[in-house]
């Protein structure tokens, strides 16, 4: 690919909490979101003078599953290293982490490219560090009273990932991240729904001009946004003929733009030194012993070949694991029976419903959306009955009313199709004709829209249970016997 | 609780910063024993300063883990002793809260840093002390005051609660009147430990054996060279005969790399520590600043009022040495010079059982005598190198200059902390 004059070049450092038990270098407990302040903590991760860190192998073998999932080198011997700096969140003043030695170098993610088709994103490496404790300030940063410390997040594990500057758009950085997370889930190292599991920063250039990074992003919509902001604010000042400095900026999540930070951050010397108190890693033989689970890619060249899907419903619902779990259990009853159709309204229609109610898939039950396909597959209830059906049953269950089947809802509101019951489409048919004689004009006179019309005053008037193809049938007939 | 003892010491010589009048103790082999602890070694519930206004008021909630191994066989643990701020000097006047005065004479230091706990050993106050070695902090004040005192090989004791100054050097370790003592107090605080990953599971279970017959001892000429006093040295040769004549034979041998023993081990040194004394900022514990400055602010105002000038000075020197592009010619230098002081222990040994020469190159400074850094630091010329090699190494008196004690030291293989406890065994028992 020759990149075009303005190319977007985007490169990615991911910081993704591992979801182990214990934190890295202690034992306290990492589920501590809905604990209070400094509750979850203890000599080593306070960093109380004289307390040593000692290794938690859990969460390198997490990481090693990371890396060996995306196809990184484990090197033979890696190291920790101290990372110099002060902060009032680092207990230590300084963070353990990893420097010249990572745990892995190397290996790729395989995204869609905007193009279409795969593209391989290149990773520099991935390492292993400590998350610093939290600081909740009160009032604004700047102007607030005083900030409290909380040491509950200090020493969670992390890994690093970091990209090659591979990516070509923004739009690209939101799919390797999309593609990661699902990597991550699928690994069961990571859970993406906790708060702040997930924090990136982003080096975005314009081919030809100084990169600039960008820093403090937290979600993964953020990053689409966060580039985009960047790559309107870096073209409009080249065009301007503006020279773009080489700087840090934070993403303000709110407000969807980039800030300038303070140039005091940028002379940070981290001073970094290997830890002492810690001994060289050498792990690579334990690589042997990792078995990886199926990951993104084999399980969606399986839905297709499995379930028929199409490429795009089968990317779609294996991007993210619960998703892909969730199509399974629908479908599993009837694999070959059920699928084309659950496949098309799980990855297109329940979605967007999810989507627009900001509602999450636990709240539904995979049996919910089972009753909706058979009635659908049985031809018991139109397509837009069916969507029908489908809000009912998803606002039920997001506003935690007594969930009815999807069974029940076609009866409560008598949403069956009304095929066999010509008697009440006849009815609208001949109604609808009669308070349009100007269709029924238009009709005699050749006009195609006529007949389209007339089908959608019948649907309205018999609620859309009218089976289309019935209804263009016998609409159709009504309007040549009107002509007799 | 087996029962508690009364510790009410006159205290002359400022050898402790905390005692515990009242003090419980188990049964064991220390059961009922007088324990003294470094103040750099965490304690529960006691206070522990470092000697520094940095953590004034600081009281741990956990043990160090040699706390708990003493408390498990009995011990007695009565106070804190004075120490160089941080660990940081070679004479206990690092101290914020005032000198320790050695108790041979009073006039001059105990040596350090762990000069309180020499002190009250010398003294006769306790029978045993927890000190720490960095480059020569027990063996040091063991040789002023004319008690043993013995640096394990890095990694047989456990570090976890020992508030780091430089972490790679220093081990905890015991010093007492005698021998015997500093071989049961090793044998209480050796083994793994999970909590410290650079300890090794090499527990010391010894009886000091005084047979050295057929035993090889090497004498570097390095140690009775330039700049150690001739009758420090020549005490310390008669010591070395006294040995051949219980049967041991001498080889001369020499450690060239030692001429960079002093300048690997203050870079090293400074280095870890302007990192590790980095968390002290007056935010989680010692005194906080009455101030409504920001954070940076206020930390530099703690930071330069709090922490004493020889420990303002190895933080700077660390953090300058740490510096981008300084690192690969100071920090990564001096741990290639370590290498090669190994290296050279490695090749002595191929030949030799056991190193002896000189603790110190002189007897106890006076007070306030080594007043220019660079030559305090040249005092630990003949200490810091079984430090940089991790080996171990004991110093035991062996006979007075100028009616001061002088120390023995005995240096070892790796791991072979027994041999030298033997060696030091045997003089002990030759000139007793």
């Amino acid at each position: 690919m020759v990149d075009a004059e303005d190319q977007v070049i985007v490169g990615l450092e991911v910081h993704c909490q591992l979801d182990t038990k214990s934190k890295l270098f202690c034992g306290c407990s990492t589920d501590y979101r809905s604990d209070g302040p400094n509750t979850h903590v203890c000599p080593i991760c306070l960093g109380l003078p004289g307390a040593m860190p000692a290794l938690n192998k859990r969460a390198i073998e997490y990481a090693m599953k990371v890396a060996k999932a995306l196809n990184c080198e484990i090197l033979e011997e890696s190291e920790f290293s101290r990372k110099n700096y002060f902060y009032p969140d680092l207990d230590k003043a300084y963070q353990i982490t990893q420097y010249d030695k990572p745990l892995a170098e190397g290996g790729y993610v395989e995204i869609e490219s905007d193009e279409g088709g795969e593209r391989k994103i290149r990773l520099t490496r991935i390492h292993v560090e400590e998350d610093p404790g939290r600081l909740v300030h009160m009032g604004n940063v700047e102007r607030g009273k005083y900030s409290l410390v909380d040491y509950n997040r200090a020493g969670i594990p992390l890994i690093e990932i970091v990209s090659e500057p591979d990516m070509r758009s923004p739009k690209e950085a939101r799919k390797f991240l999309n593609k990661l997370r699902a990597t991550l889930e699928y690994l069961n190292v990571f859970d993406s729904e906790k708060e702040g599991s997930i924090r990136v920063d982003a080096n975005i250039s314009i081919k030809g001009n100084e990169r600039v990074e960008v820093k403090n992003i937290t979600s993964y919509k953020g990053v689409e946004k966060a580039l985009t902001f960047e790559v309107t604010r870096q073209k409009n000042l080249i065009r301007r003929g503006q020279k773009i400095e080489r700087e840090t900026r934070h993403y303000l999540e709110a407000r969807g733009v980039t800030q300038a930070g303070r140039s005091k951050e940028q002379e940070n010397d981290y001073r970094y030194f290997p830890e002492p108190d810690l001994r060289p890693l050498r792990v690579k033989s334990w690589l042997d012993g990792i078995v990886l689970p199926e990951l993104p890619d084999a399980r969606r060249e399986r839905f297709i070949v499995q379930y028929g899907c199409s490429l795009n419903h089968a990317r779609t619902l294996t991007g993210e694991l619960k998703l892909a779990n969730f199509f399974e259990k629908v479908v599993a009853s009837d694999k070959s029976g059920l699928s084309p159709l659950a496949s098309t309204w799980i990855a297109d229609t329940l979605i967007g419903e999810l989507n627009y109610r900001d509602m999450s898939l636990d709240k539904v039950e995979p049996a919910a959306i089972t009753g909706l396909v058979l009635l659908l597959k049985a031809g018991t209830i139109t397509d837009k009955s069916g969507i029908e059906v489908l809000r009912v049953l998803l606002d039920q269950r997001f506003k935690n009313e007594s969930a009815e089947t999807a069974d029940a809802i076609v009866k409560r509101l008598n949403l069956a199709k009304t095929a066999g019951d010509s008697g009440a489409i006849t009815m609208a048919i001949e109604e609808a004709i009669n308070e349009n004689p100007k269709a029924l004009d238009d009709y005699r006179s050749g006009k195609a829209g006529a007949l389209n019309f007339l089908v959608g005053q019948v649907m309205k008037k018999t609620r859309g249970k009218a089976d289309p193809a019935e209804l263009n049938r016998m609409l159709t007939e009504a309007l040549k016997n009107k002509e007799a | 609780m087996a029962g508690e003892i009364t510790f009410n010491p006159d205290d002359k010589y400022n050898a402790f910063l905390a005692t515990c009048r009242k003090a419980p103790h188990g049964s064991g082999k220390l059961a009922g024993v007088a324990v003294a602890v470094k103040d750099n070694i965490s304690t529960m519930d006691i206070e522990t300063t470092c000697a520094s206004k940095i953590l004034k008021g600081y009281i741990p909630p956990y043990d160090a883990h040699v706390i708990g191994l003493l408390k498990a066989e009995g011990a007695a643990i009565v106070g804190k002793t004075n120490m160089d701020e941080f660990g940081m000097g070679t004479t206990t006047e690092n101290s914020a809260f005032g000198p320790t005065l050695n108790p041979c004479d009073t006039g001059r230091v105990p040596g350090g840093s762990s000069g309180g706990s020499a002190a009250a050993v010398a003294a006769g106050m306790v029978q045993m002390a927890l000190g720490s070695d960095t480059g020569g902090s027990i063996r040091c004040p063991a040789s002023f005051c004319g008690i043993a005192g013995l640096k394990p090989s890095y990694g047989r004791v456990s570090r976890y609660g020992l508030i780091a100054y430089s972490n790679s050097l220093e081990q905890i370790g015991p010093l007492g009147k005698t021998v015997t003592d500093v071989s049961t107090l090793m044998g209480v605080i050796a083994g793994h430990d999970r909590h410290d990953t650079t300890s090794l599971d090499k527990p010391y279970n010894h009886i000091p054996n005084a047979d050295i017959r057929g035993l090889k001892i090497g004498i570097p000429q390095e140690y009775f060279g330039k700049g150690v006093d001739t009758n420090v040295a020549d005490v310390v040769k008669k010591a070395i005969g006294r040995l051949e004549e219980l049967g041991a034979t001498t080889v001369p041998c020499s450690i060239p790399s030692m001429e960079y023993a002093l300048a690997a081990y203050y870079v090293t040194c400074t280095c870890e520590a302007s990192s590790n004394l980095a968390r002290f900022d007056g935010v989680r514990y010692g005194p906080a600043p009455d101030t409504k400055k920001s954070w940076h602010d206020a930390y530099q105002e703690v930071r330069s009022t709090a922490f004493g000038t020889e420990v303002r000075r190895r933080i700077m020197l660390g953090t300058f040495a740490l510096s981008s592009g300084y690192y690969g010619k100071y920090y990564a230098k001096a741990q290639a010079a370590r290498e090669n002081i190994k290296a050279d222990f490695n090749r002595i040994f191929k030949d030799v059982d056991v190193i002896a020469g000189p603790t110190m190159p002189t007897i106890a400074f006076r007070l306030k005598e080594k007043s220019d850094p660079l030559s305090m630091y040249l005092a630990d010329i003949l200490t810091v190198p079984a430090n940089l090699a991790g080996i171990p190494a004991i110093s035991v008196p062996c006979g007075k200059s100028d009616g001061m004690p002088v120390g023995l030291q005995i240096m070892g293989r790796m791991f072979e902390d027994e041999r030298v406890v033997d060696v030091a065994y045997a003089y002990e028992q030759e000139v007793n």
